[in-house]
């Protein structure tokens, strides 16, 4: 899969560009629904599950910040995921302050350990970055389970506190908008990167990185800084989902949480960076949809899905929308 | 005599066991031209890929005004002030001509780092990268994705790109290679034009261009010097004319 989503990750296609091109009030416009759709979400799903999209939108904006936009295909990033969730969990219980510290502190957390990841992984590209950060997720799952005390083993961590300045959160229904200036917040950071020097220079060194170096550019100091930021992006959702379940186990650490979060990348198109949101929704949705329904192989549907999308929709869901958006506009 | 800028000690590099530079004694005095000629093969480009860190050298030391730059990566050594055009044109597929010199106009600061800024502020090198392109002749192609130009306006970019660098030593790797007369014309005058201050190394096939620009020329030939001085010595040399000038450089 690695050759086949770096070849596309080479040329994103964005909807904002295409929207970029079109006259203002199309771009408000678009912009605006987007905003209503994100306040309605909790009234037409079950709040729970729309909580759950939001934390996943931001693990997958994260990946994609690497594979799309700095050329690397972390298969590790459940490491930093969960690592947040824990962390959380754990600030939250012994320090007790309002949710949204707590969900920084474990984001931090996470950044710290991608430092040391990052610095081992990032000399190293391809398949073997892959592989590099898929052994060391795996590292942490271990310690993580080994170390009970700390982290409740397979019992996970129980009845993490949910506090913010003693507002009553415990539906879901009211958690989704307090989580979602957080949420905002991460989206935002992701956006700011992507459109900032370092995110140009970032685009040249996953199109280039011989050509970046010839200009003077550190490409493993500049992967590594992408690298840390991803995993606090990513540290971010996790951090919420932890407040969002009000446990957490291991599974947060899991590799087939990092291989969800690459389906979601893949399913709303790599390099566009809103298109995980959507890839993220999409899955999280369907997979509640089918578990409800008492559907065993979950599975089944959610890989027949990804091969449909990737061999219908080369470029995922959103970078094709923005593809025909962008043919109507220029006509 | 000037003082040396870019020296190499037995430099050599071995692939496999094939020695692609063998044993090269480099000395470029400061403010010169200094041409690189040799059939394809020579060791030409190799030699530009360990003088820049592209490549580790298998022997030998290189040293840039008195200091051991042997070993140091790429972006180290662009850091120091030697700037490289690539052969084979190395350019960002995504870009345009402007997105690219503005990239290697921001390269020299510390903008880069900042992830929490607009990329609105590689404005502030508009003016500059504006400046280049007009260099280079490509003023009226700076919105065009590099993708789209043509090869003799990739080359003049490619160029615009080691010079964005500012360097004291400029490496061109083959500038004139595939171009039309009108586009050599143009090319062999820039250089002339921005040599002043800088020193000059040029790998180049074309003689008229080596004779109207380079103030010596070393001769490689299969890894090693065959021989090394002003142009118009080498170009009398018999071993130089047997081994690669040849009979078609005498007619010409
Ligand atoms: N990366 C490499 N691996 C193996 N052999 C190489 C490599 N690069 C160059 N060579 C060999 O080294 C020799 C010199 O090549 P090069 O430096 O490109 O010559 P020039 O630029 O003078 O034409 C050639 O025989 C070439 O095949
Ligand atoms: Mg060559």
């Amino acid at each position: 899969m690695s050759v086949a989503t770096q070849e596309k990750a080479k040329r994103p296609p964005s909807l904002l560009r295409a929207v970029a091109g079109a006259p203002r009030g199309l771009r408000w416009a678009l912009l605006a629904a987007a905003l209503a759709v994100t306040l309605w979400l909790p009234n037409g799903l079950y709040p729970a599950v729309a909580v759950d999209i939001l934390c996943w939108a931001l693990f997958a904006v994260a990946v994609d910040l690497l594979l799309g936009y700095t050329g690397l295909l972390s298969f590790g990033h459940a490491a930093f995921w969960g690592t947040s969730a824990y962390a959380t969990g754990l600030v939250a219980i012994h320090a007790g302050v309002p949710f949204p510290v707590a969900v920084l502190a474990g984001a931090l957390v996470a950044a710290a350990l991608a430092a040391p990841i990052g610095y081992l992984a990032v000399r190293r590209t391809g398949i073997y970055f892959a592989m590099v950060t898929l052994a060391f997720a795996q590292m942490i799952y271990y310690i993580a389970n080994n170390r009970r005390g700390l982290t409740g083993g397979e019992n996970g961590l129980q009845s993490v506190p949910r506090e913010l300045f003693g507002l009553d959160l415990t539906d879901a229904y009211y958690f989704y908008y307090a989580a979602l200036p957080v949420v905002l917040l991460g989206l935002w950071a992701a956006w700011r990167i992507v459109h900032s020097p370092f995110g140009r220079v970032l685009v040249g060194i996953r199109d280039n990185p011989a050509r970046a170096r010839a200009l003077g550019y550190p490409v493993h100091r500049y992967k590594l800084l992408a690298f840390v930021l991803s995993a606090f992006i990513a540290g971010l959702g996790g951090g919420l989902f932890a407040m969002a379940h009000r446990f957490v186990t291991l599974d947060t650490l899991h590799w087939t949480t990092s291989g969800k979060a690459v389906v979601m990348v893949v399913l709303g198109g790599i390099g566009t960076l809103w298109g995980g949101v959507l890839g993220a929704a999409l899955l999280v949705r369907l997979e509640d949809w089918l578990s409800f329904s008492g559907f065993e192989a979950v599975g089944l549907v959610t890989g027949g899905l990804f091969i449909v999308v990737v061999l219908v929709f080369r470029r995922g869901l959103w970078g094709t929308a923005a593809d025909l958006l962008r043919r109507r506009l220029n006509r | 005599m000037a003082e040396t800028v870019l020296a190499t000690h037995a430099l050599t590099r071995d692939f496999r066991g094939f020695r692609a530079v063998d044993g090269v004694d480099l000395a470029v005095a400061a403010g010169t031209v200094h041409a690189l000629v040799g059939p394809n093969g020579a060791g030409k480009t190799t030699l530009f890929n360990l003088l820049t860190g592209f490549l580790k050298p298998s022997g030998g030391r290189i040293e840039v005004a008195g200091r051991d730059i042997t070993g140091l990566p790429p972006e180290r050594i662009a850091a120091l002030g030697v700037a490289r055009s690539f052969q084979i044109t190395s350019l960002f597929p995504m870009l345009s001509a402007r997105e690219h010199v503005e990239l290697a106009l921001q390269g020299r600061g510390t903008l880069g780092w900042r992830f929490w800024r607009s990329a609105k502020l590689l404005g502030r090198y508009r003016a500059r990268a504006d400046e280049l392109l007009a260099m280079v002749g490509l003023d009226e192609l700076g919105e065009a994705p590099a993708n789209a130009l043509p090869y003799g306006r990739k080359r003049a970019l490619e160029l615009a790109l080691a010079l964005a660098l500012d360097p004291d030593v400029l490496l061109l790797d083959e500038p004139t290679a595939g171009m039309g007369l009108e586009d050599v014309d143009r090319t062999v005058d820039l250089v002339d034009r921005v040599r002043a201050g800088r020193t000059v190394v040029l790998v180049e096939h074309n003689m008229s261009v080596v004779g109207r620009l380079a103030d010596r020329v070393t001769v490689l030939q299969a890894g090693r010097v065959l021989a090394e001085g002003p142009y118009d010595e080498v170009r009398a040399d018999e071993r130089v004319i047997t081994a690669y000038l040849g009979a078609a450089d005498a007619a010409g």
